[in-house]
């Protein structure tokens, strides 16, 4: 293959000087402060009806606009995920209901001139509640007489297992082979279960979305989403108005993380501009993103392994209990790749497998997409059994993967049959072996003050897109003088997707990328784009951007002919012009362009929308080294080494980052960000204080390498790398301190607590 | 109450409310660059100089600037351009949400200390949390940015 002049490069941002010169980017920088402040009175109670709601004192209030509640709102149910139509979470939320859910769910909007007033109207709303007893215990949650959703028009739009007699989000059982006659085959079987929290994506921008009504009378919204065109139809749901009123618009956004993948904030100033025709804000407090965000799912998965002697790992049997919260939200689809993406792992000495899972409602928060969306979890729980295979035979955790893992070629049943295309995952593992040194770190080294070193490994995948259903477009154009603009519908969240998106371009256009400004993303203007999420923007929407490129540079090359007076088969495009075969004619990009816009009827713009049958798997391996304090429990990251196969690595210096990011987030779950709700449902971790991310003091050194692969129905051999990344710390770090203590940590986070008693507990 | 304040080197007369937080009072007065993170003085992303010093502008009363100096990021263009580059090589600034108040510690601890050690660095921006990059990318940065320095590339 020809030498690259964009793709593979470390190409700056397009946004960075901007972004670290704190310009006015995001969506309370660029939107008036004089509009209306909107509010939510939350509730207290897990579960509760509101008998009596009175707020007349509260709207006698000089400078409160509008006070709504549940008798306000349309009564169509929706779901705020942000999925394809039609989606896979259930219809089961109002924008106020006369049922509250969970400690914090919303009571009544209210809207008013400044957040001062809008607080002490709050205090002036009087509600009488009815309080209910709750569902607090997910695996209680199944088929328990206190329904979370007895209401008669819940709806489920696809065939996903849900049940809301039930308590059921979602249920399925799958799998290849006879799992039960391969397991009774086995040399050693044994089960364990695992439980991970719900984890919050503590994305650094909290919530927000700003409202007003356009010059066309039309809704436009200002939102810090991911989903600029799922937003519109939940929002056209929740108001129950026409899609054609509402107009989304994405700035810059300060993180998302999955988090900003559902509607969190955009339905209340929403409702109040649609009904006051008023612009309208609502800035989440960090306490609201923490209470009323869109966290992780809380799952317990068991894992029964069937494994020889020799280490061949002939049978995985998983079931997965997650907590969807009280509302749907990603419940059906999260779960799915609990199994599905920790399962494939192991194709290669896998003669039989079964996934089975409920999904449940409980009287939580409603849980939703956070990077690695069901894979994190279900990855911590398949490798920590994998490792805990290894320990019981004593065998090296490196060679009995190396043994068992998948490899390129192979058909991944777990995978629904899938092609392992592109699979480095063997060299993965054999390079961060070498380039942490696994040899020398992981035997467990005693110190002189009595501390102990030791490391752990584990391997992860993801998906790119998902398959049949994400759809990425591309609008490109040739502008006078010869430059570009492509413009999209996914949304870059501070990830670089505005630039790698470029960089293609730049690729198929033989030019450099400063010539090519990016648009992104807008309702009205972009073409459709699922959105950012599942991993799916370099793969999709990057092969889109290198198909409508081809597009355009045959209607560049016909006004060439034009020009030249010859046969578009006569020339080729050169970057910067548009020449004979034989050379002997021209014509400068410029003047192509400059001729575009003078009696022409020729667009020298292209759509095009790309989907992918598949959804090619990243792979990597991560190895941790810890030292951890046996007196204390407590835990120090030394180094986490990872090698990662994203395919082609489009810009190095992001998909390094992007890497790094995703470990130290990993970090965080494994280690310090705790969850806990109290008797009456009240969440404890309501701010950055309680619920601890990583600051750069607990990370460690990190370092990332790329095994590149070659994903031949990618864009330039591209897959995935932004979720992927966010896997291995779970089952890496537990393994290390099982190595240091001797017991195995099979709840997150792995808190010093927990070590320190479960080392009592062993004395 | 009134206060009287040298922002960005400019004196600004304002009339304030005794419990308005400098944080809130820089952004209604031009400075877009300071963000809030967690309404609990722990993310570092309102870092504002205070008479020179790193101050989180959250915890800090508008009224206690009264007579005072303030300086945001909107006031150090070209002190924060001398080294952004560098962060920006390695795409460690992603979002952006933590940069201001990240390149306003920076700047801090750069008047301070202009040659620090990796752990130096570590510990003096201990404070400013940021969830996308990491922190590794933010360190080569910085470092990559004082090497250059030492190499006398940066007045080429």
């Amino acid at each position: 293959m020809a030498e690259m002049k964009s793709v593979g490069k470390s190409i700056r941002k397009k946004d960075s000087m901007q972004l670290l010169l704190g310009k006015a980017v995001y969506v309370d920088d660029i939107t008036p402060q004089d509009c209306l402040c909107v509010g939510v009175l939350r509730s207290p109670h897990a579960h509760a009806l509101i008998t009596e709601i009175d707020t007349s004192a509260a709207l006698k209030l000089p400078g409160v606009a509008c006070i709504f509640t549940y008798k306000d709102v349309p009564q169509k149910r929706f779901t705020m995920a942000g999925q394809t139509y039609p989606e896979p979470s259930p219809y089961d939320r109002l924008i106020l209901d006369q049922r509250l859910r969970f400690v914090g769910d919303a009571v009544a909007i209210i809207a008013a001139d400044n957040a001062k007033i809008l607080e002490k109207a709050k205090k002036l709303i009087k509600v009488r509640y009815e309080v209910l007893p709750a569902v607090l215990d997910f695996r209680s949650a199944k088929d328990n007489a206190i329904l979370v959703h007895p209401e008669d028009n819940w709806r489920s739009l696809c065939p996903v297992g849900a049940d809301n007699s039930r308590n059921l989000c979602a249920a399925e059982v799958s799998g290849d082979g006879d799992v039960d006659a391969v397991l009774a085959d086995c040399d050693i079987v044994f089960e364990n279960t695992y439980h991970t929290k719900a984890c919050s994506q503590a994305m650094m921008e909290t919530f927000r979305t700003y409202t007003e009504i356009d010059t066309y009378g039309r809704l436009h919204v200002v939102a810090s989403t991911q989903i600029v065109f799922h937003l519109r139809r939940i929002l056209a749901n929740a108001l129950d108005i026409p899609k054609t009123k509402i107009h989304i618009s994405k700035p810059r956004i300060g993180g998302g993380f999955g988090a900003k993948q559902t509607a969190v904030a955009e339905i209340y100033p929403a409702l109040v501009t649609w009904k006051t025709g008023r612009p309208a804000k609502m800035i989440y407090t960090r306490e609201e993103s923490m209470i009323a965000g869109s966290p992780r799912h809380e799952m317990e998965i068991r894992v029964r392994l069937g494994a020889m002697q020799d280490g061949s790992i002939r049978a995985l049997d998983v079931y997965t209990l997650s907590n969807t919260g009280a509302y749907g939200e990603h419940g059906p689809t999260t779960v799915g790749l609990s199994g599905h993406k920790s399962i494939p792992l192991y194709t290669g000495g896998l003669h039989a497998f079964r996934f089975a899972y409920d999904v449940v409602y409980t009287n939580v928060m409603s849980a939703g997409a956070y990077r690695g969306y069901g894979a994190t979890q279900g990855i911590f729980a398949v490798e920590s059994a994998v490792n805990e295979l290894a320990e019981m035979l004593g065998m090296d955790p490196v060679a009995i993967r190396e043994k068992n893992m998948v490899r390129e070629g192979q058909i991944m049943p777990a995978y629904y049959n899938e092609v392992a295309g592109a699979c480095a995952l063997d060299r993965c593992m054999k390079q961060c072996a070498k380039l942490f040194d696994w040899e020398h770190k992981r035997p467990v080294r005693l110190l002189p003050d009595g501390k102990v070193r030791t490391a752990g490994v584990a391997m992860a995948m993801q998906g790119s897109g998902i398959s049949g259903v994400d759809v990425g477009s591309a609008t490109v154009k040739l502008n006078d003088d010869g430059f570009y603009t492509l413009s999209i519908g996914a949304a870059d969240m501070g990830t670089g997707c505005d630039t790698i998106l470029a960089q293609m371009m730049a690729e198929c256009m033989d030019c450099d990328v400063d010539r090519i400004t990016v648009f992104g993303a807008d309702s009205d203007a972009s073409p459709y784009d699922s959105g950012s999420y599942a991993s799916s923007t370099t793969y999709v929407t990057g092969k889109a951007v290198e198909r409508a490129c081809e597009e355009l540079k045959e209607r560049i090359i016909s006004l060439a002919a034009i020009m030249l007076s010859c046969d578009s088969t006569e020339l080729e495009f050169l970057g910067d012009c548009v020449a004979r075969l034989d050379k002997s004619a021209s014509v400068s990009l410029a003047d192509i362009a400059a001729r575009s816009a003078c009696g022409n009827d020729q667009a020298l713009q292209t759509t095009v929308s790309h989907t992918s049958p598949i959804s090619p798997p990243p792979f990597m391996v991560g190895m941790v080294e810890i030292e951890l304090d046996r007196e204390t429990g407590s835990v120090e990251i030394l180094d986490y080494t990872a090698v990662v196969d994203c395919g082609t690595t489009v810009n190095p210096a992001l998909a390094t980052i992007q890497t790094e990011g995703g470990l130290v987030q990993g970090i965080g779950m494994t280690l310090t960000e705790d969850i806990h709700y109290d008797s009456r449902g009240r969440l404890s971790e309501n701010s950055l204080m309680q619920y601890r991310i990583p600051t750069r003091l607990e990370t460690g050194r990190l370092h990332v390498e790329f095994a590149p692969s070659y994903e031949q129905s990618g864009p330039f051999g591209a897959k995935s790398i932004g979720e992927i990344v966010i896997n291995t710390p779970a089952p890496a770090i537990a393994h290390a301190v099982y190595r240091a203590t001797g017991v195995w940590q099979r709840e997150l986070p792995i808190t010093p607590e927990k070590i320190w008693q479960s080392l009592q507990e062993k004395k | 109450m009134e206060i009287t304040l040298t922002l960005n080197g400019k004196k600004i007369t304002a009339s304030v409310d005794a419990d308005t937080l400098l944080l809130h009072f820089l952004r209604a007065h031009g400075c877009p660059s300071v963000k809030c993170g967690c309404e609990s003085t722990v993310c570092g992303l309102c870092t504002v100089l205070l008479n020179g010093k790193p101050v989180l502008s959250c915890a800090v009363l508008a009224a206690r600037a009264d007579g005072q100096s303030v300086t945001t990021l909107e006031g150090l263009q070209e002190e924060a351009s001398d080294f952004i580059g560098f962060i920006a090589d390695q795409g460690a600034e992603q979002c952006g949400f933590c940069n201001p108040g990240y390149v306003m510690n920076t700047i801090a601890l750069l008047r301070e200390n202009p040659d620090p050690t990796d752990e130096e660095i570590c510990a003096y921006l201990a404070g400013n949390l940021c969830r996308c990059s990491g922190y590794e990318g933010q360190l080569r940065g910085i470092r990559a940015y004082l090497n250059a320095k030492k190499a006398g590339e940066l007045h080429g």
